[in-house]
């Protein structure tokens, strides 16, 4: 089955050995779109990875680069000011809900439920309109930078983004009203392709998978980063461990994350959105023209750019997909070592053989919906 | 977030002479452990209910060709108990094999045949041993340091006639 199939989500490759309808054994066959990001990412300065980091899992731009930045920073030791930090948490929310609005479109689709994905992706739109309006990008946003963020935001985001997190529940009720309850998807999705909690461990999954299993475990409040324990908001967790059971999680994540996203607006702290770091984070382009001592620096930045210490360090963040790791490695020079990226898709797709066994044939295009994969992390 | 001090003060403890040398950054706990013992030291954490580092969140490798053990096997472990992580390191000369940890994790499958892949360390006793994201016709192994990066010439109207230059 595949590489080239519409509901592989990209170019995976399925060998599927079968006796009648019935799945023997299921072998995934990935690396079609490998690109080699960790070793390019050794040739280039700390701050010219970042938007690499973006083409990986581009359905989470700002989850892989806040990761990233969250990693490097570790390494500087540098603080990050209130601003930066909720301006993060409030657009790795929504990026989130991006995320898992794609999720629930093609997944519904793979299933038969062909006009869910017209929506989903309505609605996406939204949040890609947010991307835009800080960024200028719609998908390859590059908006997290080492330090805070590329800049200021602008006037009227918190408006902006009052209006999607008015305009989604009721558009996610919607979708839940389509899919819940329809006799179908249940049929499709309930008790296909299960998980053991024991065996997600072992095979260590992450993310909605994991927490579809019964393990509470969300990094946001295991190891809380970027402020995340200021902010009220729960994890949902099911306990069937099926297809049934990740959906209706990440349908609730949505919830929670527009909880977060309206916390973040809200409080949203005034003062800078960089770091006040000379020699790391660039200075304003102004001071730059008009300024000697900010024209050396922005000139030593994009040139020779920093020497952060020799060591290494492990940063892992709770993205779309599950727990993504950073793990950069230094030696003094002003590019990294070694930046290893801890994959939850690949992790999470190693388990398919495991969903897939035993079951129909017509479940294996259900069972890698649910896993949630782009195949661009997979590979990298 | 810091380390666990009671579970290094344990690590230290139990495993006293395996632990070859032991590094703190950033609050980051590191181990470097010998190749032979490294299984035994995890599964023994793996079954351990006190500290219960029995989570592999990454097994990843780095490559150091300047130095006389060219390899570094890095496996990071997490605890469900109190979020903690530690991670250890197996340091290996150029063609030695370290043993598999499939036997303790399934995810270790993939991961090391990862490893295999991008950096030509042999596990020793893994049940499917082969490439995962390189083709098959790639010869080398690209994260290795002296695989050097290269850049082919796009071909256009004024240099089709031209063989493909790779620099």
């Amino acid at each position: 089955m595949g590489p080239q199939h519409p509901a592989t989500h990209g170019v995976l490759r399925v060998v599927l050995e079968l006796d009648g309808e019935r799945i023997i054994k299921a072998e995934p066959v990935i690396g079609y779109l490998h690109t080699g990001i960790e070793k390019t990412a050794e040739s280039k300065l700390y701050h010219k990875v970042v938007p690499l980091t973006d083409r990986m899992d581009y359905l989470a731009p700002m989850s892989n680069n806040l990761g990233y930045c969250l990693a490097v920073e570790k390494l500087l030791d540098l603080d990050i000011p209130p601003k930066a930090q909720w301006a993060r948490v409030c657009l790795t929310e929504l990026t989130r809900i991006n995320s898992h609005l794609v999720w629930v479109g093609t997944h519904a689709m793979d299933i038969g439920a062909m006009s869910m994905s017209l929506y989903a992706f309505r609605e996406r739109e939204h949040i890609l309109g947010i991307y835009e309006l800080v960024s200028g990008q719609r998908m390859m946003s590059s908006y997290f930078r080492i330090g805070g963020l590329m800049k200021d935001l602008p006037s009227n985001f918190n408006r902006e983004v009052q209006k999607v997190i008015d305009l989604l529940p009721s558009r996610i009720r919607e979708y839940e009203d389509l899919l819940t309850d329809n006799r179908i998807w249940r049929n499709r999705t309930t008790g296909v392709g299960i998980l053991a909690r024991e065996d997600a461990l072992k095979s260590s999954i992450t993310g909605p998978m994991l927490r579809a299993t019964g393990v509470g475990y969300d990094l946001r409040k295991a190891i809380p980063y970027s402020s995340y324990d200021k902010f009220d908001f729960e994890i949902p967790t099911r306990t069937e461990g099926d297809t049934f059971a990740r959906y209706e999680v990440r349908m609730a994540e949505m919830y929670q994350s527009l909880k977060i996203a309206q916390q973040a607006i809200d409080g949203m702290p005034e003062g800078p959105f960089q770091a006040n770091a000379p020699g790391i984070v660039s200075p304003p382009k102004e001071k730059v023209l008009n300024e000697m001592e900010a024209l050396i620096f922005h000139f030593k930045i994009v040139t020779e750019g920093f020497h952060p210490p020799e060591g290494e360090v492990y940063v892992g963040i709770e993205s779309p997909k599950g727990e993504i790791g950073y793990y950069i490695v230094s030696d003094g020079s002003p590019k990294p070592y070694r930046m290893r990226v801890r994959p939850p898709c690949f992790i999470n797709l190693a388990s398919l053989p495991k969903l897939c066994e035993g079951g129909l044939v017509a479940d294996v295009i259900t069972n890698i919906g649910s896993v949630d994969i782009v195949l661009g992390e997979v590979d990298r | 977030m810091s380390y666990n001090k009671e579970a290094e003060k344990f690590i230290e403890e139990k495993f006293g002479d395996k632990i070859i040398e032991k590094i703190i950054f950033r609050g980051e706990l590191t181990f470097i452990a010998g190749k032979d013992d490294i299984i035994d030291i995890l599964r023994s954490l793996y079954e351990d209910e006190t500290f219960a580092y029995n989570f592999l969140t990454d097994l990843t490798a780095t490559d150091w060709p300047d130095r006389k053990e060219r390899h570094e096997v890095v496996y990071l472990l997490f605890s469900f108990k109190d979020y903690s992580r530690v991670r250890f390191k197996v340091r290996l000369r150029e063609g030695e094999r370290i043993p598999t940890a499939t036997v303790i994790w399934d995810s270790a499958n993939w991961l090391e045949r990862e490893v295999f892949d991008l950096f030509g360390v042999h596990f020793e006793g893994h049940p499917n041993l082969t490439k995962i994201l390189t083709p098959d016709d790639l010869e080398g192994h690209p994260l290795q340091k002296d695989y050097s990066l290269t850049y082919e010439i796009p071909q256009f109207s004024h240099n089709k006639d031209q063989p493909p230059e790779v620099t």
